[in-house]
């Protein structure tokens, strides 16, 4: 087991994605921050929270479940979904889904899919924490990157957050 | 799996757990059929076999909607007009579907077993929609789920069955599925439509319609299934009405708001009077509108070809 981020780096690290962000945007009126259910929301938390305080802006953040949009459901066990929580309209907004880690792509493919049926965004855009960038299946990149990691797919990369799991870190486990 | 069963055949099978999951599901469901886009392609690479051996109209369209909302293809069968009428064995009916490669079955048969008997012969899912006089499974889920729902939780509230329990396949599964969410349950009707020793299965009875709903916070009406009646047990329509129908007078004589049920089709005049049928007190609209996300969790949910599922 490494560590890739400790609670400081990570610290600096989500700094630096919400300053991103507020570059890119400027002004949310237009915009709407998606966590992905489960794990990505505690990093959309973060950054949302984040973003709100420098920016003094209110900020329309959802979370959404993707469970029924997998691709696949039927080779395995059945999963019971979690919450989607979007109380605004997605239509003609700039969304930025957030997760925690993009591995084969197929979780953002089925987030873009359950997105569509919540409206005809203009634009959206992905940020996660961490890529890992050898893995995908799926031609899809992230536009906001925390931290790059070359993996090869016996790894795994897992974040703990303080709200759930006590602390903040970032690992590379080798199974 | 999620479910500790691989068929929904009857409420007596599931666990208590299992029942909290269909409704942890069916919320995620409620909250997609209030979508501008009330559908997901979950099961897209699934085909469901609609088997309707006996007349239903609102159970046969809750399903296929709730097949068609999850991006299943779907297949009706009823019946009246098909090879059953020339003799055929419900085993051969189902068989011949089953060639056709359909994953899941969902029958509804006016033989109390059926679905069971089906269980052991194939190897599709079954899910029960209703078989004789046994068991409706989806309709005691999709009811306490409803009651859940209006009353904030299920358990130790107190729930009257009235009307014909003898003859009611939604008074059995009823009974299983609140006594195992921890609700307290009382049949009420004429003795000649309540079966003898029925208290075995944890239930009071009560033959007075006016005490039954003095004590309870829901009432569940039944419908006079006629059709099953082979004698009369009561003189006629009228007296029933008189003596077991729930009507105006009778709820603004008690002195709490308790919450009507019917599973439906309402003989209205008969067991339940338009006037309380239509009210602020009946959720039956509820009902049938969260029959569609519980029927759509239950799909979903033996859906399952078992194994683990990528991070």
């Amino acid at each position: 087991m490494k560590t890739l981020l400790d609670h400081n780096q990570l610290n600096i690290t989500l700094m630096r994605l919400a300053h991103q962000l507020i570059e890119n945007h400027l002004d949310f009126k237009e915009t709407a921050i998606v966590g992905i259910q489960p794990r990505g929301i505690w990093l959309s938390d973060r950054i949302a929270t984040m973003v709100k305080q420098i920016t003094g802006q209110r900020i329309d953040y959802g979370k959404m479940d993707i469970t029924f949009y997998r691709d696949d459901v039927h080779q395995g066990a059945v999963i019971v979904p979690n919450e989607t929580d979007i109380r605004f309209s997605v239509e003609g907004r700039k969304v930025v889904l957030i997760d925690d880690v993009l591995f084969t792509g197929r979780t953002i493919r089925s987030a873009m899919d359950a997105l569509l049926d919540f409206g005809r965004a203009q634009d959206v855009e992905l940020m996660v924490l961490i890529d890992r960038r050898f893995s995908r299946e799926l031609p899809i990149q992230p536009d906001y990157v925390g931290l790059t990691v070359d993996t090869v797919n016996t790894q795994k990369v897992k974040v703990y957050w303080k709200e759930k799991d006590e602390r903040d870190e970032v690992v590379l486990i080798d199974q | 799996m999620s479910l500790s069963v691989k068929h929904l055949l009857g409420i007596k099978e599931l666990q208590p757990e299992d029942i909290e999951t269909i409704f942890r599901t069916a919320d995620n469901f409620k909250q997609v059929l209030q979508r501008p886009i009330k559908k997901v392609p979950t099961l897209r690479d699934t085909t469901i076999a609609n088997i309707f051996f006996e007349n239903s109209t609102r159970t046969r369209i809750s399903f296929e909607l709730a097949e068609k909302r999850l991006g299943a293809d779907v297949v009706n069968f009823s019946a009246s007009g098909s090879s059953v009428s020339k003799g055929e064995t419900l085993i051969d009916t189902v068989n011949n579907i089953l060639a056709m490669k359909v994953d899941m079955v969902v029958m509804r048969h006016s033989a109390s077993g059926a679905p069971w008997f089906l269980a052991n012969h194939i190897d599709a899912s079954i899910v029960n929609a209703g078989d004789g006089i046994n068991e409706h499974p989806t309709q005691a889920l999709l009811d306490a789920y409803s009651i859940r729902e209006r009353l904030g939780d299920v358990k130790g509230k107190r729930v009257a069955i009235l009307g014909d329990i003898m003859h009611s396949r939604v008074a059995l599964s009823n009974i299983f599925c609140l006594n195992k969410l921890g609700a307290e349950v009382t049949v009420a009707g004429p003795p000649t439509l309540i079966p003898k020793h029925i208290q075995d299965l944890g239930v009071r009875v009560e033959y007075n319609i006016k005490k039954a709903l003095e004590w309870c916070d829901v009432a569940n009406v039944l419908r006079i299934q006629l059709e099953r009646q082979h004698k009369p047990l009561f003189s006629t329509l009228r007296e029933y009405a008189l003596y077991y129908g729930v009507n105006r007078d009778m709820l603004d004589s008690l002195q709490k708001n308790i919450v009507i049920m019917h599973p439906g089709p309402i003989n209205r005049g008969v067991e339940l009077n338009s006037d309380v049928a239509d009210s602020k007190q009946s959720i039956i609209l509820d009902q049938v509108e969260n029959g569609v996300a519980i029927r759509m969790a239950v799909i979903y949910l033996l859906s399952g070809k078992g194994g683990e599922i990528a991070e």
